[in-house]
């Protein structure tokens, strides 16, 4: 108690005391300035700079690995996927990045659309299944993510769920559905789904859907962490979400994936992205990231400590994971699903986006 | 008081920085009209689409109410701990504005880990009670019990410190004319507290209109969030930019009735500084319900949220999880939220001083103008800022300098708005006899104005640091590259739902900035 005491009645006086050292302050502020103006001058040619959409707790020691194995120092700038790309876009030829390495290509297709994406070389491209790649060559895939159907254990097994998307919207899912319509996998889902069934279909099943009451969630993880609380009893999310639950919170966690068997645009499999930035005069050292994350190992850490499926050969996958061929996938290329636009004014008409 | 012209050398010391600074807070302002000059008609046209003006009509109401209900906590909380005889007073002093420390997106994680569809309170009343539906957080009501808790304190400090210099010779007086207590309160003391009220209102209406993450969370579309999926989902800057600027109209709207209604509120106050504390009123038979007014509040607003965060803390180092090394981000944090706090009420100070010593049209728009980007959400004051960082001043861009600008151009207000209030304590005869005495102009500065603002300057640094402590949007764009603050860190572990270890870094965002909010209050405290 008396020592509380001492802390209050002293601190005010130090404080106070900070006052008087303003100007030393201010000397330091502007020593932190020049710092950063020095640091931004030189530029080695064995450094990259990459803006990463992706977080540094999923990404962070694949970077880590690849610094060790090549020496070339790697600074990253975490963030949203679209707030980066709107950065990339409002910094255009000026910006300080080498690479940018997106959650989904719509990112990567927004900063390409303003030619500020360079060219992938064909070797690179040839790696990973032709699906997954921009056909004007200017990102590439890096890891695989399914749609699927998380569902809640406790309430329903897999029998009693429908073999398509079509199934939801009966009236036995009323309040039941939960999904997050800002979340770019899911509008990705969609704009597959127009190109599949077309426009109009598209919009019934909406409409369906929204008969039955779903509920919004901010984006993939609150979904699933929804269903196991039975806050709702299924979700419509990527496959590799429920995977961090259960090795967060162990074998008992209350939800399960479910893989709709009849294929169709609720099987799509999706993919994280990454395109060199047009005005980097860093290419060689960014085309050397990305063969990087293209390699057995970096692969094979996506597979093990992310539960992505791997876009390369011959990756083992966990034992939990079914085979991405085993997946009722559909065979559409990802480079044909890159007018969102047209989903979302299709989310605004029918109000499920504000 | 009278308006005085300005001499030359208050030109130079006071005038141009603050039309300076003024100027650099507009930055924003002319990205927007250059971002949406770019647009076409098809996004203009969405300004008269009904969904738009719905979703302002939804923003005003929810602002409209979290205000009232602010004031309605506020109020009768300043005036126990400041002019009644209740026990523990200090420490509800010091508890009581603590929730504004708590960052919103956390704040309503927690509350949905609590009050949700299936959080912790339902299963233990279905366990115990067999209640098996909670009415429904989601929507208005969360967003307006979120934003509540957590902006309040703008309003209680503010009228706190309005209490705390109320003339006592008015309230004596009207004791003396067989008023009591209560009918003193509502006749003498209320119209003196009104311009407070007013201001902290400003702060809290700003807050909602700017708040991403409550609202996100508790999925209530506001304009903001709008705003939001506009970059979100089609990267369209253009659309962002129209609808950001109603964001600002909105913003001088609520300016301009602030300023209509203040001028209509009685501002008299007795021309001498009075030294005299305000008497402390006994609470007799009221100190029970009293009490227990307060002591809920902070167990709802402070114990509640904090016991939830050590309880996922503890869960996760339990569970073996790392928390990893906080010490950088930990100190980066409070280098960047102090060296803000600082360069803020540097620039603050003559803003402040022009607009109590020579308010006129000028200085009047120039502290206006001020709040203009205070309503704007943190993405859209970074976009512009990476616009003109990178393209104009590139060797500055992303760089600590211009982060810290970044700070000024969101947070400035908190800052003028505290200096403001303490100067205005300060008779300017002080002043002016110190300088017929012979003394400089600086000095009298030293030796008269600094010491009698202090305590503004102290509030100041308090608010603006712990608001730039839970600022996400614009340090994620433009920190220097790779600097980590806890901020980052609780956001990175929530994207992933880490939430064990997104636990501790939040913690500590709420203890570190705890202290000079506890400071500040505490200082105000040991005059009474």
């Amino acid at each position: 108690m008396k020592y509380l005491y001492v802390i209050f009645t002293k601190l005010p006086k130090t404080l106070r005391n900070s006052f008087k050292i303003f100007p030393l302050l201010l000397i330091f502020t502007f020593q932190v300035f020049l710092s950063s103006c020095v640091s931004n001058d030189i530029e080695t040619q064995e450094s990259l700079i990459i803006y990463s959409g992706r977080s540094e707790s999923l990404v962070g020691p694949i970077i880590e690995s690849f610094i060790e194995s090549t020496g070339i120092q790697v600074d990253v700038r975490y963030g949203g996927t679209a707030e980066l790309a709107a950065t990339l876009l409002e910094e255009g030829d000026s910006s300080p990045a080498d690479l940018f390495f997106a959650q989904d290509p719509g990112g990567l297709g927004a900063v390409a659309e303003q030619g500020m994406l360079s060219a992938l070389p064909e070797d690179m491209l040839s790696l990973v299944d032709p699906r997954f790649i921009d056909p004007s060559g200017n990102w590439v895939g890096i890891s695989g993510r399914a749609r699927v159907i998380v569902y809640n254990t406790d309430t329903l097994s897999p029998e009693d769920l429908p073999t398509d998307l079509q199934g939801f919207t009966d009236p036995k899912w009323k309040g039941k559905i939960g999904l997050p319509p800002t979340n770019t996998s899911f509008q990705t889902m969609l704009t597959g789904m127009r190109e599949i069934w077309g426009e109009a279909e598209t919009k019934l099943w909406l409409e369906g859907i929204l008969e039955n009451d779903p509920v919004y969630y901010e984006k993939n993880t609150p979904t699933v962490a929804a269903v196991a609380a039975g806050e709702v009893e299924v979700g419509f999310v990527n496959h590799y979400y429920l995977y961090r639950f259960l090795a967060e919170e162990g074998e008992s966690f209350s939800a399960r994936n479910y893989f709709l068997p009849s294929g169709g645009p609720g099987s799509l499999i999706l993919v994280s992205a990454i395109g060199v930035i047009e005005s980097s005069d860093n290419f060689e050292n960014a085309e050397k990231f990305i063969q990087f994350l293209l390699s057995n190992e970096a692969q094979q850490y996506f597979a093990n400590e992310t539960f992505e499926y791997p876009l390369i050969e011959g990756i083992s996958i966990p034992a939990n994971l079914p085979p991405i061929e085993n997946l009722n996938s559909v065979n559409i290329s990802l480079g044909d699903l890159v007018d969102l636009d047209g989903t979302i004014k299709m989310l605004q008409e029918v109000e499920m986006l504000p | 008081m009278k308006t005085k012209r300005p001499s030359l050398k208050s030109v130079f010391v006071l005038w141009i920085p603050s039309i300076l600074i003024t100027l650099g807070i507009l930055l924003p302002l002319i990205y927007l009209v250059i971002r949406a000059y770019d647009a076409n008609i098809d996004a203009w046209s969405l300004l008269l689409k009904s969904s738009t003006i719905k979703t302002l009509g939804r923003t005003v109401w929810l602002a409209v109410w979290v205000t009232l209900f602010s004031i309605l906590v506020a109020l009768p909380l300043a005036w126990l701990t400041t002019r009644s005889d209740i026990p523990f007073k200090r420490m509800w002093a010091i508890l009581t504005p603590l929730p504004l420390v708590i960052p919103s997106y956390v704040g309503a994680y927690l509350l949905v880990s609590m009050l949700g569809p299936r959080g912790m309170v339902q299963q233990w009343l279905e366990g115990s009670l067999g209640i098996s539906r909670l009415p429904e957080i989601y929507g208005f009501p969360g967003a307006l019990y979120i934003l509540t808790v957590l902006s309040f304190p703008f309003i209680l400090l503010s009228i706190r410190s309005s209490l705390q210099r109320v003339d006592p010779s008015l309230e004596e007086a009207s004791r003396s004319l067989g008023n009591n207590a209560w009918q003193t309160f509502w006749k003498v003391i209320f119209p003196q507290l009104k311009p407070a009220i007013l201001t902290g209102s400003l702060l809290v209406v700003l807050y909602v209109l700017r708040d991403f993450g409550a609202v996100s969370i508790m999925r209530y579309n506001t304009f903001t969030r709008v705003i939001y999926i506009q970059y979100q989902s089609s990267f369209d800057r253009s659309t962002a930019a129209i609808l950001s600027l109603v964001l600002v109209s909105l913003t001088i709207i609520i300016l301009i009735i602030k300023q209509v209604s203040q001028n209509r509120a009685i501002i008299e106050r007795s021309d001498s500084k009075n030294t005299r504390p305000p008497p402390i009123i006994p609470l007799g038979k009221w100190r029970w319900p009293a009490l227990i007014f307060c002591s809920s509040i902070v167990i709802v607003t402070l114990i509640i949220p904090g016991s939830n965060l050590i309880y996922w803390v503890l869960r996760g180092v339990q569970a073996g999880e790392k928390i990893g090394n906080l010490w950088e981000a930990t100190q980066n944090s409070i280098l960047a939220s102090g060296l803000a706090a600082v360069l803020i009420l540097i620039a603050a100070i003559p803003i402040a001083i022009i607009s109590v010593r020579y308010p006129n049209k000028l200085s009047g728009m120039i502290e206006r103008t001020t709040y203009l980007s205070f309503a704007l959400p943190g993405i859209v004051v970074a976009l512009a800022l990476v616009f003109f960082g990178s393209n104009y001043v590139s060797a500055l861009y992303q760089s600590l300098p211009l982060l810290l600008f970044a700070y000024l151009v969101l947070f400035l207000p908190e800052a003028v708005g505290s200096v403001k209030t303490s100067l205005q304590q300060i008779n300017p005869n002080l002043e002016e006899a110190a300088r017929s005495l012979g003394s400089q102009p600086f000095r009298v500065f030293q030796k008269i104005t600094f010491p009698l603002v202090r305590p503004g300057l102290v509030a100041g640094f308090g608010l603006v640091f712990l608001t730039t402590m839970k600022e996400l949007s614009a340090t994620l764009i433009l920190s220097p590259i790779g600097y980590k603050t806890l901020a980052i860190g609780v956001w990175d572990a929530v994207s992933e739902a880490f939430f064990a270890r997104a636990a501790a870094p939040a913690l500590l965002i709420i203890l570190i900035s705890s202290v000079p909010l506890a400071l500040m209050t505490f200082r105000k405290e040991r005059k009474y």
